[in-house]
């Protein structure tokens, strides 16, 4: 149990997915600028990313690897995510239409948003069973919130600035990001005194 | 003679003009991700290059076959395929680089220089023209991420290319190595090119990649 927790919560603040480890660096410049749509991008991720892991996890361990094909993991988890992602757009259009009306816009985003197809992948590199492996997709797109609206904020107060001619608009935006990830590098040794396991 | 012009002109556009990561703001993750060291810069450049001139050339062959209503799918299939095959020859010749990239290397299915690349030029140009504008992007790419990946490099480690060229006794900016760092000498050398623009009077407005779009939608 305490594993399941120490993965979520290192998910969200040692290995954050955008600001340590550099994926879905795309939505979090893009959409980052106003605050509904930072946090209803992060909805459709984490919904999205769980989705996707719950259904990865299984075809790769039963019927990719036993037949060894594990060299077509990369072409089967694009075009499961894809049609997953396309599946759920339908599936909320016709059933959860205040749903679809708030996250309609971010789902066809999603299938070439990195850090969907990256945690797939991730899971099996860091060897994850399949409750560790859902922990760690939850826990991802929560991180990936948390980066997403933290970011929002600090956001409204870069534009506000003056800074040189040069640095206005992105140049600034991604000195913000930096340091905003340099504050998370500080959480690095919380997780093991916490949890008393290595991270 | 113009017809040879305008073949040199795709090839310099994507190295300059259209520099993917610089001036179109696209392929974000791996600029930052890979370019901690100038070797692993180098072999994410190659591998990109060989995956963009292949789906460029391929897409480009079929732009008559595919329908409209799929092409996206159709695209990403395409490219999954080539980048699986690019996976499979870096594991077997250069397992380091291969552990050195991780998962970023599969990811460049996602990377929307490829994507973009395939919508907004492959689909429209002949196949010669198609595997020219891969051949100018990759290089833009290569040549941006070995820049980048020249300062972290230099300042985190002191060294470039593996050979140490900073003196033991100076003290090394390690966080330049590290997360903060790529966001750090990204935004400063964009920062840099956008005081080029200006002296020559070549401004151009920057949205980011993929989701620029979609903020305009909703």
């Amino acid at each position: 149990m305490a594993n399941l927790f120490f993965i979520f919560f290192s998910m969200i603040l040692v290995n954050n997915y955008v600001l340590v480890k550099f994926l879905g660096i795309c939505p979090f410049l893009g959409v980052s600028k106003k605050l509904d749509s930072a946090f209803g991008m992060s909805c459709a991720v984490i919904f999205v990313m769980v989705l996707a892991t719950a259904v990865t996890w299984p075809l790769e361990t039963y019927i990719l690897d036993p037949n060894g094909l594990h060299y077509l993991q990369t072409i089967v988890f694009i075009l499961v995510i894809a049609v997953l992602v396309q599946f759920i757009e339908i599936f909320l259009h016709k059933y959860m239409v205040a749903l679809y009306n708030s996250l309609g816009v971010y789902l066809p985003l999603i299938t070439t948003n990195c850090c969907v197809l990256g945690v797939c992948i991730l899971n099996f590199t860091n060897g994850y069973n399949y409750l560790e492996a859902l922990f760690c997709a939850a826990g991802s797109g929560f991180g990936f919130m948390a980066a997403m609206v933290m970011f929002s904020g600090v956001r409204k107060r870069v534009d506000a600035a003056n800074p040189p001619e040069c640095f206005k608009g992105l140049p600034i935006t991604l000195v913000a990001a930096s340091i905003t990830s340099l504050s998370f590098m500080g959480f690095g040794g919380i997780m093991n005194s916490i949890f008393g396991i290595a991270a | 003679m113009a017809e040879n012009k305008s073949k040199l002109s795709i090839v310099t556009n994507g190295i300059i003009k259209e520099n993917p990561v610089l001036r179109l703001v696209l392929g974000t993750c791996p600029t930052l991700a890979v370019t901690t060291a100038v070797s692993n810069a180098l072999g994410m450049g190659a591998a990109f290059t060989v995956v963009l001139i292949c789906s460029n050339i391929v897409i480009s062959a079929l732009r008559k076959v595919i329908p409209d209503k799929v092409h996206l799918p159709c695209y990403i299939a395409i490219i999954a395929t080539f980048v699986t095959l690019v996976q499979m020859v870096v594991q077997a010749y250069s397992p380091s680089l291969y552990t050195a990239l991780g998962v970023y290397l599969p990811l460049i299915v996602v990377n929307c220089i490829v994507l973009g690349r395939a919508e907004m030029f492959a689909c429209k140009n002949t196949v010669l023209d198609s595997a020219l504008d891969g051949v100018g992007m990759g290089i833009g790419f290569t040549l941006t991420l070995t820049a980048m990946a020249s300062i972290r490099e230099i300042l985190s480690a002191g060294s470039w290319l593996g050979i140490t060229i900073v003196p033991e006794s100076i003290d090394r900016f390690t966080i330049m190595g590290s997360a903060p760092g790529g966001f750090f000498t990204f935004g400063f050398l964009m920062a840099m090119v956008i005081l080029y623009e200006n002296r020559t009077n070549n401004k151009i407005k920057r949205s980011i990649g993929c989701a620029g779009n979609a903020e305009e939608e909703a």
